[in-house]
């Protein structure tokens, strides 16, 4: 079974019953924190957007992303508006805190359109927003939403052109005649403007809801995957994208399974994978044919025929895949655990880490409220050395790779003073409830994490809840 | 019969895992569900995500409604050039400016 994988827990209520009675909350779970000087303190930095509980669902994040030097952090919402924030110039006097992130640009990037042939709306919400590595002074983004990639070019201006001879400043044109002499205009600083604007739009190409976008490593193609399908794109050509990957079944009764998320490999051009809701990962080389309908690596953790019930297929969809920078790895997320595979490993996963193993006795009532279909995401550290993912009730959760130790932190307001610790969180799935632990029937399932992003250098990382944005630090010094 | 299911399935395994618990919760509540659990009704479902309306004067009636009851509170545009004289492309400005901006920018 797969619990049976990760003895960490067990540990924990083992050392604790042996533990005095301690007030600090690293006394009462020795494990964390106290212990070796590689333990990440994280401390609150930023929370943007508004306060009040009223939340209009345009203002709902629907994506979160890193640009490659992290320095810009991108955001996208359901009202199809994508927010850039940039991280300001280290303070040389300042050492006890890195730069904050300040808005930086912000745009709309998709409308919402109506399919006529389908009567059907096209929400403008941004699925997905993916950074192209930075090759000149602009810096460029692909946003998605369900039907539509746009190439969004975002540029500063610093400098405008003054002294024209045949126009005022404000624009108007100069009675010719009062021209008497002639000037050379010149550049003059201005007050920066940062400018967004549409390069390429790649529309037309998906019948189903995109789910997914992929930036190839070769830096000139993307991959775009729906429910169905996959194609391939080139950055500069629009009119035109080649289907990869096509699961459609001829007849549509026979249809067993979707396409969750797509990406490729962050070194090798031709290979990318793709998750299913059936809980498969398929690995695909594109040199082997011009359609890749016929996997590679087919990746799948075989399951006790015994324990199948009617949730077991609901949860074992893969919302999310993603690589690991070193590209020997890959890690999905399922509705109650994160996966790691050697993508030289096909049988197993080579690691599995419970983030909220308690919800499976919860399985009825999140089926009935819908939350059994959450999408949640999970990403990696900068050093693959912890992968992080989001939880019900504001929580999020780490597991470090190296140490087996795991940690679940919540992203709220009224633990926002910066450079506190934040205070570790436990869940308490059944029996006598300790102090400063939350009941599994007390959890807000309203509250739910499902983007998150780590810095790709430093220890800093992006959680969004619904409608906020919290940005947190590890303690420095 | 509701009743029944439960307590049969609780003789045959003495110690039902969380999970069967909660399918036999589930069944006990919905008895006609799913023939073909997260089959392709389901999956079909997925894919037909989104609002349906009758045709397309049914949308744009419904999303006058909506811009009614949202009231716009971008600031008139300072820099509209207009009157004196035909504008070029350089006078315009770049973009239309969101009606709504996000809060995450506020």
């Amino acid at each position: 079974m797969l619990s049976d994988r990760v003895g960490f827990p067990h540990k924990v209520f083992g050392l604790l019953s042996k533990q005095p009675k301690q007030n600090t909350w690293f006394q009462r779970f020795p494990s964390l924190g106290a212990g070796g000087g590689n333990d990440i303190q994280w401390c609150f930095s930023q929370v943007k957007g508004a306060v009040d509980d009223d939340v209009a669902e345009a203002d709902i994040i629907s994506t979160v992303e890193f640009n490659h030097s992290g320095e810009l952090l991108a955001t996208g919402d359901k009202g199809g508006r994508v927010v850039i924030f940039q991280q300001e110039q280290e303070n040389k006097t300042q050492s006890h805190s890195r730069g904050e992130y300040n808005v930086y640009s912000t745009f709309q990037s998709h409308e919402p359109e109506f399919d006529y042939l389908k009567s059907l709306e096209i929400e403008e919400k941004i699925n997905k927003i993916r950074w192209l590595p930075q090759k000149n002074a602009a810096q460029f983004l692909l946003s998605t939403n369900d039907k539509t990639i746009k190439l969004w070019k975002i540029s500063e201006r610093d400098k405008r052109p003054e002294g024209y001879n045949l126009k005022e400043e404000d624009g108007r044109y100069r009675d010719p005649t009062t021209v008497t002499t002639l000037r050379v205009p010149v550049f003059r600083p201005m007050d920066l403007m940062v400018e967004a604007s549409p390069r390429r739009i790649f529309a037309n190409a998906h019948t189903y809801h995109i789910n997914s976008i992929s930036i190839n490593s070769d830096y000139e193609t993307y991959l775009s995957a729906d429910d169905l399908r996959i194609n391939l794109w080139h950055l500069e050509i629009t009119d035109r994208s080649f289907n990869i990957v096509d699961i459609k079944p001829a007849n549509m009764e026979e249809l067993t399974e979707v396409i969750t998320a797509a990406e490729f490999h962050p070194n090798s051009c031709s290979t990318f994978v793709y998750s299913s809701s059936k809980g498969t990962i398929r690995l695909c080389d594109m040199r082997a044919s011009a359609l890749c309908d016929r996997h590679s690596k087919l990746f799948e953790e075989p399951e006790d025929p015994s324990n199948r019930s009617f949730f077991s297929e609901i949860i074992s969809s893969i919302s999310d895949v993603k690589f690991s920078h070193s590209g020997r790895y890959m890690m999905t997320r399922d509705y109650l655990s994160v996966k790691i595979w050697d993508l030289n490993m096909e049988n197993r996963p080579v690691e599995t880490y419970q983030v909220h193993e308690y919800l499976r006795s919860k399985l009825c009532s999140l089926y009935e409220n819908d939350c059994i279909f959450d999408k949640f995401e999970c990403c990696w550290n900068g050093s693959d050395s912890i992968v992080m993912t989001g939880s019900y009730n504001n929580f999020f959760r780490m597991f470090d790779r190296n140490t087996k130790r795991d940690i679940t932190l919540e992203a709220s307001r009224e633990n926002n003073k910066p450079r506190t610790v934040l205070k570790p969180r436990k869940v308490c799935a059944s029996g006598k409830r300790k102090k400063d632990e939350i009941s599994v029937d007390s959890l807000d399932f309203n509250k739910k994490i499902l983007h998150t992003a780590w810095h790709p250098k430093e220890n800093i990382i992006a959680v969004a809840t619904t409608n906020n944005l919290y940005i947190f630090q590890d303690k420095m010094n | 019969s509701a009743q029944e299911a439960p307590r049969a399935a609780e003789m045959e395994d003495k110690v039902l895992s969380p999970e069967k618990a909660e399918e036999a919760k589930l069944k006990a509540r919905y008895p006609h569900l799913g023939q073909k659990p997260g089959g392709s009704d389901f999956l079909r479902k997925r894919l037909q995500k989104g609002q349906k309306y009758f045709d397309s004067g049914d949308y744009n009636m419904a999303k006058a409604k909506m811009k009614n009851k949202q009231l716009p509170t971008a600031a008139p545009d300072k820099t509209e050039v207009t009157g004196d004289h035909i504008p070029t492309p350089q006078d315009l400005p770049q973009r239309k400016p969101s009606l709504v901006a996000s809060k995450l920018a506020g």
